[in-house]
């Protein structure tokens, strides 16, 4: 399988710089980690716009090693910044045009695919300076694309905007990721954009990388930050099975369970994903009664860690064996003794809010 | 004041002219390169280098005029070179003082070309590189584009500088009509020989231009800049 490999060190202001991680080489993979780890060094060296000792190929093709050095522009790839970068002496379109191959090249990505996909069809004529920033950004995206690159990377492309630009691009992006089979590297330290559009995550602290690895799997790891964070979730891939017209009710299923959530109409056999909060999971030992909790399901309770605000952060399983879809749970270090959780016990999560990740899953 | 243009003013004023002209050509094609170094360079003595290049703004016309002579006269480097075609020296000629002018206008042209190159930064050149542009097409579709009211500024200040020089001259070219005699000179020689009516005829045309050049100037990169932000 073809893979994005990489494996940088070297000093970086006050902190060693270890970075190494093999991502596959299809999806979005997130970059993720707080501001000043070392996301845009490892990014900026796989472009080669950084010099980092290490290596660095993708699928198969070898960027750099200790012989080794491709000058960026001979790397096929897409570079997002966070400022759109755009240059301010041509017109939209010269921009978007500026790395296109030309009527000889490869052209796999079309320039109408792209105006259309990204909403951009209006502005061709424009100069970047009468835009606003998140169609700079559009723009921005659209001229990576037509360069034709076979891996975009993307350096917290909707930082500099906000939350109502962000909430514009998303979409385009969510778009992007559905219809072009383009390998996608993401820097983000926004977890909700994370959980919105990556399949693989790559999880950095301090220069190092703590773990990489498909999203789903990382979240529900109670040895990383993730699962003990804050804003703890479990991103859920799941199969609408059906729409309920009168109640406004849409039935997904997961593996081990079924979530029931309010929605608009989706059309069964497509896939989604949700997001369950660890705060929104409590846990019962027996089937509750009447309450306004629509999602109870089976689960049994896989590993537990305790966390220093007296809070307990379980792994649950779905289902009565526990072999079904992940979910965290927080609840409190006394509730947990009261009832005598541990380990191993078949439990019942109740799960207040669940949250459809708006998100068109590309076709397989 | 007699009005009356004397006919034999025209001809330091064509000299200059091209003088000027030939020397801003000169110094695009070398001040870029020094320019775009200065700018981009990581080297520790790069600033060396920029002092070297700026040494003519605080030094007296003559020190550099004498240094000249001597270079290229009989037994410098430039009389070495003069030889080539059988010359004896390049002092008293006119390419002496092309050369004397490249040497003393190259601050006016290289500062305002790298202040631009700066003000450019990296940005641009890193996302013309992420688009599989060459360095070379990058800087002759990128760099100089946006760099383009720096290089207006420098070749106005250097045709400007040059046309008003006057130390150097004296010192490399001396007084000849036709070869070295340019307009700074030439209104020497006339106050010298009381000639006042032709002096003021130039000394005015020199106000009258310099005028028109810095005004010209400032006009066009106040339009630039505000296109180019």
């Amino acid at each position: 399988m073809s893979t994005v490999k990489v494996d940088f060190h070297g000093t970086l202001g006050r902190f060693e710089l270890n970075a190494r991680f093999e991502v596959p080489a299809r999806g979005v993979t997130a970059i993720f980690g707080p501001s000043g780890c070392g996301k845009t060094a490892v990014m900026r060296s796989i472009a080669g716009l950084n010099r980092l000792d290490g290596r660095c190929s993708v699928a198969g093709d070898v960027w750099q090693d200790e012989k080794t050095f491709r000058p960026v522009h001979k790397r096929p790839i897409g570079y997002v910044f966070q400022e759109a970068n755009l240059f301010p002496h041509f017109s939209v379109r010269r921009n978007l045009m500026y790395g296109h191959p030309g009527p000889t090249g490869p052209t796999a990505i079309g320039f109408d695919e792209v105006v259309s996909l990204l909403g951009i069809a209006k502005l061709l004529e424009r100069s970047p300076r009468h835009l606003s920033g998140g169609e700079r950004q559009r723009v921005a995206i659209g001229r990576a694309l037509l360069s034709q690159p076979k891996l975009l990377l993307m350096d917290e492309p909707l930082s500099a905007l906000d939350q109502m630009t962000k909430d514009e691009i998303l979409p385009y992006l969510e778009r992007l990721h559905a219809a072009l089979d383009l390998p996608i590297l993401y820097i983000s330290h926004d977890i909700a954009e994370v959980e919105r559009l990556a399949d693989q995550l790559v999880l950095m602290r301090n220069g190092s990388v703590l773990a990489s690895g498909p999203l789903s799997v990382l979240q529900a790891d109670l040895t990383l930050p993730l699962a003990l964070s804050r804003d703890a979730a479990v991103s859920l891939d799941a199969t609408v099975l059906k729409h309920d017209a009168i109640d406004g009710m849409v039935t997904l299923a997961v593996p081990g369970g079924h979530f029931v959530l309010p929605a608009e109409p989706l059309a069964s056999g497509t896939r989604r994903r949700l997001r369950v909060l660890a705060d929104d999971v409590s846990l019962a030992v027996e089937t509750p009664s009447r309450s306004t909790i629509v999602n109870v399901l089976r689960a049994k309770i896989l590993e537990i860690r305790s966390q220093s605000d007296h809070r307990v952060t379980a792994l649950l399983g779905l289902g009565e064996d526990g072999q079904g879809a992940r979910l965290l749970s927080r609840v409190t270090q006394r509730s947990w003794n009261e009832l005598g959780l541990r380990a191993g016990l078949a439990v019942y999560a109740q799960v207040k809010g669940v949250a459809l990740v708006r998100r068109e899953e590309p076709v397989a | 004041m007699n009005l009356h243009v004397p006919a034999d003013i025209w001809q330091p004023v064509s000299l200059t002219l091209e003088l000027a002209a030939i020397t801003t050509v000169i110094l695009m094609i070398l001040g870029t390169p020094i320019a775009w170094w200065l700018a981009r360079s990581q080297a520790w003595w790069k600033e060396a280098v920029a002092a070297l290049v700026a040494i003519p703004l605080v030094l007296p016309p003559t020190v550099l005029g004498f240094y000249l002579l001597v270079a290229l006269g009989p037994s410098g480097p430039g009389g070495a070179l003069a030889s080539l075609w059988g010359a004896r020296t390049l002092a008293f000629t006119f390419p002496g003082l092309v050369i004397g002018s490249v040497l003393f206008s190259m601050p006016f042209v290289v500062q305002p070309i790298r202040n631009a190159f700066e003000a450019m930064g990296e940005k641009p050149l890193e996302a013309a590189a992420t688009l599989r542009a060459s360095p070379w097409r990058a800087f002759w579709t990128i760099a100089v584009p946006l760099a383009s009211p720096g290089f207006l500024t420098g070749a106005i200040l250097g045709f400007a500088h040059t046309v008003g020089e006057f130390g150097v001259v004296l010192m490399i070219g001396g007084n000849i009509p036709g070869r070295t005699k340019v307009l700074s000179v030439a209104i020497y020689d006339y106050v010298e020989t009381s000639q006042w009516t032709e002096a003021s005829v130039l000394a005015l045309g020199m106000v009258v231009f310099s005028f028109g050049v810095i005004l010209t100037m400032m006009l066009i990169e106040k339009k630039m800049t505000r296109r180019a932000s």
